[in-house]
Formats: structure tokens, C-alpha cells, sequence
């Protein structure tokens, strides 16, 4: 694929976000503000964050099942280590990275040495996540600690009323350090080769098994940076929050243009994607008289609409390639 | 016909076994079973009752999994037939109420066949697809409430009882049977195994994998209604949030620890049935022994674990090669 043919399922997300955009500020005559795109960002920072996750998750080829309930998980044990136990809310946080960092090291460590798929250890993964933070409570904890509080007024005032809060920066962080570490570092390059042909990245000296358990390793730890977010955005911690979001996350990487199979993707189409889930929970709150279950549809019609033009597109390269090679091997 | 005995099972009903023991000691009246008003009441029984929309599912995705596909809709295909099932009951005669059902479950099940068959996209994509839209659309039915009804009819099929069995075993049963008559009964079986072992060899070799792969999903899509109405017709209603959630999991769970592999090419329908049981019978221990029901996630997820490492490529290969050194 050439470098016009690389860019496009990313153009085309980027260009149904600003339709959309275009359409949501012409049927409301409000919509069009910086304040509106800042809520997009804060209301979506924690799925955008393990969005970036799964991105890198995917396009090695695997899938991470797992993030939603590593999301609940951490959010109850910020809300008892900080309330129960008494830890300052800093330490808390790193304990939280450390954990859940530890977690998805296993689950790589597990798919990589017992040859085991992705999809069935990280379903044992969500599973088990799940029960932690049930075990731990199956109630509401609120946080009442000082650091939140002061975090949650903190944020960058821009023209227009709109605020840059604590989360939506963390998130923007996140998608530019995903974007660095995915393209310009050798890790990024063996996450495209790992997710284009395992054997032939084994063959080239890449370093498999540390590439695979480190790709579960990053996608397990934003799960939980996701966490802190999270519990900063609620003030609480919940065993039931964050339920069906890796469904989220894998749906905001396909549509951001992200190959399910591996290999190709791109960390600012999983932004835009995350970006366009957000839109249409917008475009709902804003119309007040449409359920919140027509944003299902819409997003399983738009996953519809990107798969499909993955696959079409795909079939033209493979025909292609196959005029090129005179069609020997077809 | 010959039904052959599966090659592997005395594992899975051992732990059965072992499960249903255990669940006696906690509760020592576990395998008392009466005969009340005609129908027959027990914990043994319960479980058979509980496990009995799983197991229906999991009889459709055994063959799913065993074409080395995956299934993620059948708890939103469920939720959807139920909201048709409990919406439709007081209005329409029962045969009306069933047609509509299945034949929506039907429809998604083509669907889910016609993305994996004819357009070749991942399954767990494919399906994905329906199973983030699905609880959107059971809700367009129900129009965002709970709905209930009153049919007596159709409320059989989840509470009545045949022969002093409940009707949900007996849908079960039956189901189980004409799986295992037209799978095993015929040469069918052997070509799903063998699309699943090897697609591009069993195409070459002349068997129809398109046409297969679009019946396989077809009737997964099917037993997934099955369910949805059972599941519907027990508590009366239609709760389309709420029925068949992770359901889906519990299913592929049923398959994974009844043997079936999930890379395809082997599959036994009855020991997917034994599977559903076994998880059902860890439910209602952990709810007999007065255990939190928080734990049973945990308990579920180190199943997962025990089984998938027992069926690890790597750990069986260590584990022959002691073997073939010790002999």
C-alpha cells in the first residue's frame, strides 16, 4: 500500500467526525463551540485512554478483553486504599499502575508461553478483574479525599467558558505519547511487524515473547491510569462502573480505521474514533427526546459501514497486488 | 445411525460429579428431589432449570466454535427474540409468538453467517457488530421499558412442566437430541469439523464451507431465540438491558470446558451441555453455601484458567514428552 492508500481509512474517520460535527451545529445552534469539543474530550478521557491500549493491543493482532474490568477494579481499590486504609491518594495511583501492569504482564505472559488466544485469557482476565473488585465491594464508595476535589476544579480556562479538565489533558497526553511510542520507536515498529507476521518477526530477531508480554502490559496499565480517571470523573469507586467498555474501546479502534487482523492502525484514528462515540452520545443529550439506545445502533451501523470498507478496500489491494506478480501465485 | 461416545468426557463428568458432591456436603438436602402439583422440585432439579438457556445456547455455539468461529451476539439475539416473544404474546397465538421470535433469531444468525461466509470478515468482528447494535434494537421493541405479559401459553414454555420436568429441560433435551441427529446423524458433523481443522483443505476436498459456515451461524442464531424465549417465558417479561447479558461468555465458557477446542476441527455437543451444567452447578453451590455471589467470577475465572491450561498446545507437549521419556 502506498503512502495515499496507507492514510486513507484514517482520512475517512477523520471526515465522518467533522460530517458529523457539521451536522450536530447545524441542527443545534449551539453546538458549534470550543466549550462543546472540551466535555466531548472530558466526558471520553477515560475511554480514550484505554482506547490507545487497545489500539496497540489489535494491531499486534490480539485482543484485550479485560480493560473494562481492570477499569472497576482499580476505581474500588483507589476508593478503599484512599478512604479505608488511609493511603495518600499519589500512592494509591501508583499502586493502581503497578498493579494492573503486573496483571496484564501475566495475561501476556500466559498467552505467549501456553500458546493460548488472546480472546480466551483476557476473558479469563475480565472475569477474574471483576470478581477482585466485587470481592473488595459490591457498593459505591464515595472519595472524599482532598487531592480530587482540588483536581476536579483544577483545569486550563479557554475563551468561551469552555475548561481543559485534569482528565481530558491526561487523555491528550496519552494519545501523543501513543503516537510516539507506535511510530518512532523500535517497540512500535515490532507491535506492526508482531501484528503482520509473527513467524517472519521471530525469523527478522525480533524479541517475541517480550514484545507480546510488554503490548498486554501497556494495554493492562492505561486500563488503569483509565481507572484514575475514571475515579476522578465520578469522585467514587464502583465495582460496577466502566462495564462494556473494552466493547467501546475495540469498537473506537476498528472505527478509527484499525485492521482487526493486525498490522495496520493508527493511535489518531482511535482518538477520532473515541471522539465520534462521544459525538453521537452528544448529538443525543442534545436532541433530549431520542433514548440513549439508539447510540448502540448507530455506533454497531457505523462498525458495519468501517468494516465493510476495510474489506472492500483490502480485496482491491490483494487484486492488485496479485496484477502486479502477473497473478503466478494466485 | 451410529451416535458415537465422545473420544474425552470422563473429565468433564467427573467434575460434574465432583461439583455436585460438593454441593451435597454444603447442603446436605442438595439431591432431595419431590413430586409437587406434578412437577418435580429439588436443588438437582433448579440446576438442570437454571443451566437450561445456556445450555441451549451453547449447543449452537459448539458448532460455531468448532468451524474455529466465535459468536459474541447471542445474548443481545436473545434479548432481542424476547422482547418479540414478550411483546407479541397477549396480542397473538402462541405459533404467531414463536415464528416471529425464531425467525428474528433466524435472521440474525444469517446475518452474523452472511459477514463471516460471504463477506470474510473475522468472526469475532462480524459479530461484534450485532452484539453492540442487538441491545440497541431489543430496546427499539420494547420501546425502553420492561415488558411483561400474561399469556399463559407462552408462559409454559418457561415455567410449565412435561412429565413432572420442567418445560426449559425438556426444551433442552429435545434440542439436544435433534443436534445430535442431525450433526452426528449424518455426515454434516464430520464436514463442520473439517472446515474448522482445515477451511482452505475441506473447500479443495468439495466440501461447501461457504454454504455450511452461513448454516452454522444460522443456527446459532437459532438456539440463541430458543433461549431469548425460555429465558422471557420464565420471568414473564422482557428486560431487553438485561436478558442474556455476558451470556454470550457463559456459553463459549460451556463449550471451552466441554472439550471443544478453540482452534477448531473437534466439538461434542453433549459434553457443551455437561459444560453448562458444570457452571451452573458451581452457581448454585456458591449460592447454597452461603458464600457472597461476588465470588463466583473469581470461581469462574481460575475454571477458565484450569481448563485452558489443561488444553495449552505447550503444556500437552510437555506433558507427552515426560511421558514418552518415562516409557
Amino acid at each position: 500500500m502506498n503512502a495515499t492508500s496507507r492514510l486513507l481509512p484514517v482520512a475517512a474517520t477523520t471526515a465522518v467526525f467533522l460530517i458529523g460535527f457539521l451536522v450536530c451545529s447545524l441542527t443545534f445552534p449551539n453546538f458549534a463551540s470550543l466549550r462543546v469539543v472540551m466535555n466531548l474530550f472530558t466526558d471520553n478521557a477515560f475511554l480514550g485512554i484505554v482506547a490507545v491500549g487497545m489500539t496497540f493491543v489489535i494491531i499486534s493482532g490480539g485482543i484485550d478483553l479485560s480493560v473494562g474490568s481492570v477499569i472497576g477494579f482499580s476505581t474500588v481499590f483507589l476508593a478503599i486504599a484512599i478512604e479505608r486504609w488511609g493511603v495518600p491518594p499519589l500512592a494509591a495511583f501508583l499502586a493502581v499502575l503497578v498493579i494492573s501492569a503486573l496483571f496484564g504482564a501475566a495475561m501476556g505472559a500466559a498467552i505467549e508461553y501456553f500458546e493460548l488466544p488472546p480472546f480466551i485469557v483476557t476473558l479469563a482476565g475480565m472475569f477474574l478483574a471483576r470478581g477482585a473488585s466485587f470481592l473488595m465491594s459490591t457498593e459505591s464508595i464515595p472519595i472524599t479525599a482532598d487531592l480530587y476535589s482540588h483536581l476536579a476544579e483544577q483545569a486550563l480556562r479557554l475563551p468561551g467558558g469552555a475548561r481543559l479538565t485534569v482528565p481530558a489533558m491526561i487523555m491528550i497526553l496519552v494519545v501523543l505519547g501513543g503516537m510516539v511510542l507506535l511510530h518512532l520507536t523500535r517497540f512500535g515498529a515490532n507491535v506492526y511487524a508482531l501484528g503482520g507476521s509473527r513467524v517472519s518477526t521471530a525469523l527478522m530477531g525480533v524479541n517475541v515473547t517480550r514484545t507480546t508480554v510488554l503490548i498486554y502490559t501497556l494495554s493492562s496499565a492505561l486500563a488503569g491510569l483509565s481507572g484514575i480517571v475514571f475515579s476522578l470523573y465520578t469522585s467514587s469507586g464502583y465495582s460496577l462502573s466502566a462495564v462494556g467498555v473494552e466493547l467501546d474501546a475495540i469498537a473506537a479502534v476498528v472505527i478509527g480505521g484499525t485492521l482487526l487482523s493486525g498490522g495496520y492502525g493508527f493511535v489518531f484514528g482511535t482518538f477520532v474514533g473515541v471522539l465520534i462515540q462521544g459525538l453521537i452520545q452528544t448529538y443525543i443529550s442534545f436532541d433530549g427526546s431520542l433514548s440513549s439506545w439508539w447510540a448502540k445502533i448507530a455506533t454497531g451501523l457505523l462498525l458495519f459501514a468501517f468494516i465493510g470498507f476495510q474489506q472492500v478496500t483490502l480485496g482491491l489491494a490483494r487484486r492488485s497486488r496479485r496484477h502486479a506478480t502477473g497473478g503466478a501465485h494466485a | 445411525m451410529s451416535l458415537r461416545l465422545p473420544r474425552v468426557g470422563t473429565s468433564q463428568v467427573v467434575a460434574l460429579l465432583v461439583i455436585l458432591a460438593i454441593n451435597w456436603v454444603v447442603s446436605p438436602q442438595f439431591f432431595d428431589i419431590r413430586l409437587q402439583d406434578g412437577r418435580l422440585f429439588g436443588s438437582l432439579i433448579d440446576v438442570l432449570n437454571r443451566g437450561a438457556p445456556v445450555a441451549i445456547l451453547s449447543l449452537g455455539m459448539v458448532l460455531v466454535i468448532a468451524m474455529r468461529g466465535i459468536d459474541l451476539s447471542v445474548g443481545a439475539v436473545m434479548a432481542i427474540c424476547g422482547a418479540i416473544a414478550a411483546s407479541l404474546a397477549d396480542s397473538y397465538p402462541l405459533p404467531v409468538v414463536l415464528a416471529a421470535a425464531l425467525g428474528a433469531g433466524l435472521a440474525c444468525g444469517l446475518w452474523n453467517g452472511f459477514l463471516v461466509a460471504v463477506l470474510g470478515i473475522q468472526p469475532i468482528v462480524a459479530t461484534l457488530i450485532l452484539m453492540v447494535a442487538g441491545r440497541g434494537i431489543a430496546q427499539l421493541i420494547t420501546e425502553g421499558r420492561i415488558v411483561t405479559f400474561t399469556s399463559p401459553e407462552l408462559a409454559f414454555l418457561g415455567g410449565g412442566s412435561v412429565l413432572g420436568l420442567p418445560t426449559p429441560i425438556v426444551i433442552t433435551l429435545a434440542l439436544l437430541a435433534l443436534t445430535l441427529l442431525i450433526v452426528r446423524g449424518t455426515a454434516l458433523g464430520l464436514l463442520i469439523e473439517a472446515t474448522g481443522g482445515n477451511a482452505r483443505a475441506a473447500a479443495l476436498a468439495g466440501v461447501g464451507t461457504r454454504l455450511i459456515t452461513l448454516a452454522v451461524y444460522a443456527w446459532c442464531g437459532l438456539c440463541a431465540a430458543i433461549a431469548g424465549v425460555v429465558a422471557a417465558a420464565d420471568i414473564l417479561g422482557a428486560d431487553a438491558n438485561n436478558a442474556g447479558l455476558w451470556l454470550e461468555l457463559d456459553a463459549i465458557l460451556a463449550v471451552v470446558i466441554g472439550g471443544t477446542s478453540l482452534f477448531g476441527g473437534r466439538f461434542s455437543l453433549v459434553l457443551a451441555v455437561v459444560g453448562a451444567l458444570i457452571i451452573q452447578a458451581m452457581n448454585t453451590g456458591i449460592l447454597l453455601s452461603g458464600f457472597p455471589p461476588e465470588t463466583n467470577l473469581v470461581v469462574k475465572a481460575v475454571v477458565v484458567l484450569a481448563v485452558l491450561l489443561a488444553q495449552s498446545p505447550r503444556l500437552a507437549g510437555l506433558g507427552s514428552n515426560l511421558f514418552g521419556r518415562r516409557a
